[in-house]
């Protein structure tokens, strides 16, 4: 972590502009002349000449000296395969608008492979419409290492579709520069002392449940009653002018100037933050937070068989050490703890790659069916103003 | 070149060929898909469209949305009086004072356009900051309370449209100004009009078809502006771009997002022939 400054002002332009990253070349061509391992399960004529991979901006281990992808880069060195990545998916929802015309009609929308979140109702809506490639189990025995408790989600339970890139958690963040310990919701939303200086996040998925705890409500499961309690907390909040504005991870930039005191935020950036906000703290609230996990997808036209190669590759617990040691996120992979022990010590104490039990006590899933209520939809667009 | 000899008539036709075209391809079509869109049902479940003479789409997205349609007319229209306001001097001073620095001077003005639109509102995120040194000042000299903000308010957003589109009013401001014979304000004033008098009786209404492309050029783009709304204001001031924004690529809400783009445009059309009148331009722009 040590190019943590330059990685956090990176994402802010990145966010600003939507940049499009792409790695060309790599080191493909020194691979390809030096002698490449490919296991012997893997055929070598069967694996595309390159991969085209969608991710959110700063999800990836990034060498901002010689802007070059370790992980990536070994990825090309064993298989010959150049990888062509670009960090353009900044919302769930952008994303997928931008596409589903090409995945009504099954079109390639050139990717291999992309990166969705299973707290929008979009990775469940393209499993059933059988809008997703197939992954090829018979390429990735390191499935193995996937943690037990990511196995066999609802929207895809045999994980034929999917596998988990990062998981990550929403609760609370502040800065303690400005302000004592923010630990509730309750707080976040009514303590005058924080007007103006609050932001929440604008997708439903991530705020609702977190408010719909602090009533006391089970987000598993969030009927008419339960969503109108959270939704008329959030506008009342709202009304008071307590809350600044929604936002996606674009408050990031937010909390080094000093505009943002607290808001709902997700695990990994509070630790990304540091260098500029040395007082930036993330907890989850009292009543309980969420977590939720990015998968990777193969979008329809995707070269499976490739993509595939890719998810075997990144479930070696080396790889997915040296992916979690850059952007502390949870990791889906089993065994990379005592990976990144060896690589970074810090890195493997901290509790947002390596929640604790109690933590993961209080951590809950949001129920996918209210993500799917149109009518949910509805109101809470209108609170949001657009 | 015998065909072309033989029919010159056909040259000035040949020539609007390409704009023609380039109009029919990339305006008229698109146009008519989004005219098909804005008339379709969309399926809640798997988000697929069904064409259905939807008509219902306007009259929801109006009574749905009128408020963010009202602020942006709001917001426009003060943005487009404030540069109005802070372009005419300047492009009178450029014009009649600026003599041989008169380019240096108008790059000065168009100088920023170097920098991409979202970064230059980007600066304006940091200017406006709780803890810059604007806001600061005016703190301390009681324009602003002790807890008021600058960022994330309507004034913020105001004034972010208002310096985005400064040059679309004062370049035209500009022209009209400076193709003005100052003879005719010596003439004025050779016959005893006062300076204030000479202006208004003079200049002034020589430089109205500047003031008249000025101002639609302000006016029309920032009616539709998202982008200052987003970065410079919160959800309490969004504007009609935005919801056509989100319907767009947030909801994948496309008969909505279409339905609200034809109501713009329509409502801009209605507004142009009232102001060419009010401002009495037809004889001076010849429209």
């Amino acid at each position: 972590m040590t190019d943590n400054l330059s990685r956090e002002e990176f994402l802010r332009r990145s966010f600003a502009i939507g940049a499009l990253i792409a790695v060309p070349g790599l080191a493909a061509e020194v691979a390809r002349a030096g002698g490449l391992k490919i296991p012997p399960g893997v055929d070598p004529k069967r694996l595309k000449k390159t991969l085209r991979f969608s991710n959110w901006p700063l999800y990836i281990d990034y060498d901002k000296k010689h802007h070059r992808y370790p992980s990536l880069e070994l990825f090309t060195k064993q298989y010959g395969v150049k990888v062509d990545y670009h960090e353009d998916i900044n919302q769930n929802e952008t994303f997928f608008g931008k596409y589903q015309a090409q995945f009504r009609r099954k079109q390639s929308i050139g990717r291999d492979l992309i990166v969705m979140t299973d707290n929008s109702r979009f990775p469940a809506l393209m499993v059933q419409q059988g809008w997703l490639e197939k992954i090829d189990k018979s390429v990735i025995p390191n499935i193995k290492n996937l943690l037990p408790a990511l196995a066999n989600p609802a929207w895809d339970p045999h994980r034929e579709h999917s596998l988990p890139w990062q998981s990550g958690m929403t609760g609370i963040g502040y800065n303690a520069k400005y302000t004592k310990p923010v630990t509730s919701v309750d707080q976040l939303l009514f303590d005058r002392k924080l007007k103006g200086k609050v932001t929440l996040l604008d997708s439903i998925g991530d705020t609702l449940p977190v408010v719909v705890l602090s009533n006391g409500d089970d987000p598993g499961k969030i009927d008419d009653a339960a969503f109108n309690r959270a939704l008329k907390k959030i506008e009342k909040a709202k009304k008071a002018g307590q809350i600044r504005k929604f936002t996606g991870n674009d408050y990031i930039s937010m909390f080094p100037t000093g505009d943002v005191w607290a808001g709902l935020v997700w695990s990994g950036d509070m630790p990304q933050i540091t260098p500029s906000t040395p007082r930036a703290k993330w907890l989850i609230p009292k009543s309980g937070g969420t977590i939720w996990t990015d998968n990777m997808l193969i979008p329809p036209g995707g070269d499976s068989y490739t993509a595939s190669v890719y998810m075997n590759f990144y479930y070696q617990p080396k790889i997915a050490a040296l992916v979690e040691e850059a952007i502390y996120y949870v990791c889906p992979v089993k065994g990379a703890g005592a990976e990144i022990k060896k690589i970074d010590p810090a890195a493997a104490r901290s509790r947002l790659i390596f929640p604790t039990k109690e933590m993961l006590k209080k951590i809950y899933v949001v129920d996918p069916k209210a993500l799917f209520n149109p009518d949910f939809q509805v109101k809470w667009q209108s609170m949001l103003g657009a | 070149m015998g065909f072309i000899h033989r029919h010159r008539w056909l040259t000035p036709y040949l020539l609007l060929v390409p704009g023609l075209a380039w109009l029919a391809v990339f305006f008229v079509i698109p146009l008519g898909f989004l005219a098909h869109q804005s008339l379709e049902v969309q399926n809640p479940i798997d988000f697929s469209y069904a064409f259905r003479w939807a008509w219902h789409n306007y009259s929801d997205a109006l009574s749905t949305y009128e408020p963010q349609l009202l602020r942006s007319f709001e917001y426009a229209a003060i943005a487009t009086a404030l540069a109005l306001v802070i372009s005419y001097p300047l492009a009178y001073w450029i014009a009649f004072r600026g003599g041989r620095w008169k380019n240096v001077l108008l790059l000065f003005i168009i100088g920023p356009f170097f920098v991409t639109y979202l970064i230059r509102t980007l600066a304006w995120e940091t200017i406006l900051s709780d803890n810059g040194f604007v806001v600061s000042t005016l703190k301390s000299i009681g324009i602003l309370g002790p807890s008021d903000r600058l960022l994330a308010t309507s004034t913020a957003v105001v004034a972010g449209i208002t310096y985005n589109f400064l040059p679309f009013m004062a370049l035209p401001l500009y022209v009209s100004l400076e193709q003005i014979d100052p003879r005719l304000i010596e003439a004025a004033k050779d016959l005893y009009s006062s300076s204030a008098r000479a202006f208004l009786k003079v200049t002034l209404p020589l430089s109205l078809p500047g003031i008249f492309a000025g101002t639609l050029l302000t006016f029309i783009p920032a009616s539709g502006d998202f982008i200052n709304a987003q970065l410079l204001g919160t959800s309490d001031q969004y504007m009609i771009g935005n919801v056509i924004q989100s319907r767009f690529l947030e909801l994948t809400d496309y008969p909505t997002a279409a339905a609200l783009s034809f109501i713009l445009m329509a409502i801009i059309l209605l507004i142009l022939p009232i102001y060419t009148r009010a401002l009495g331009t037809e004889r001076l722009t010849g429209a």
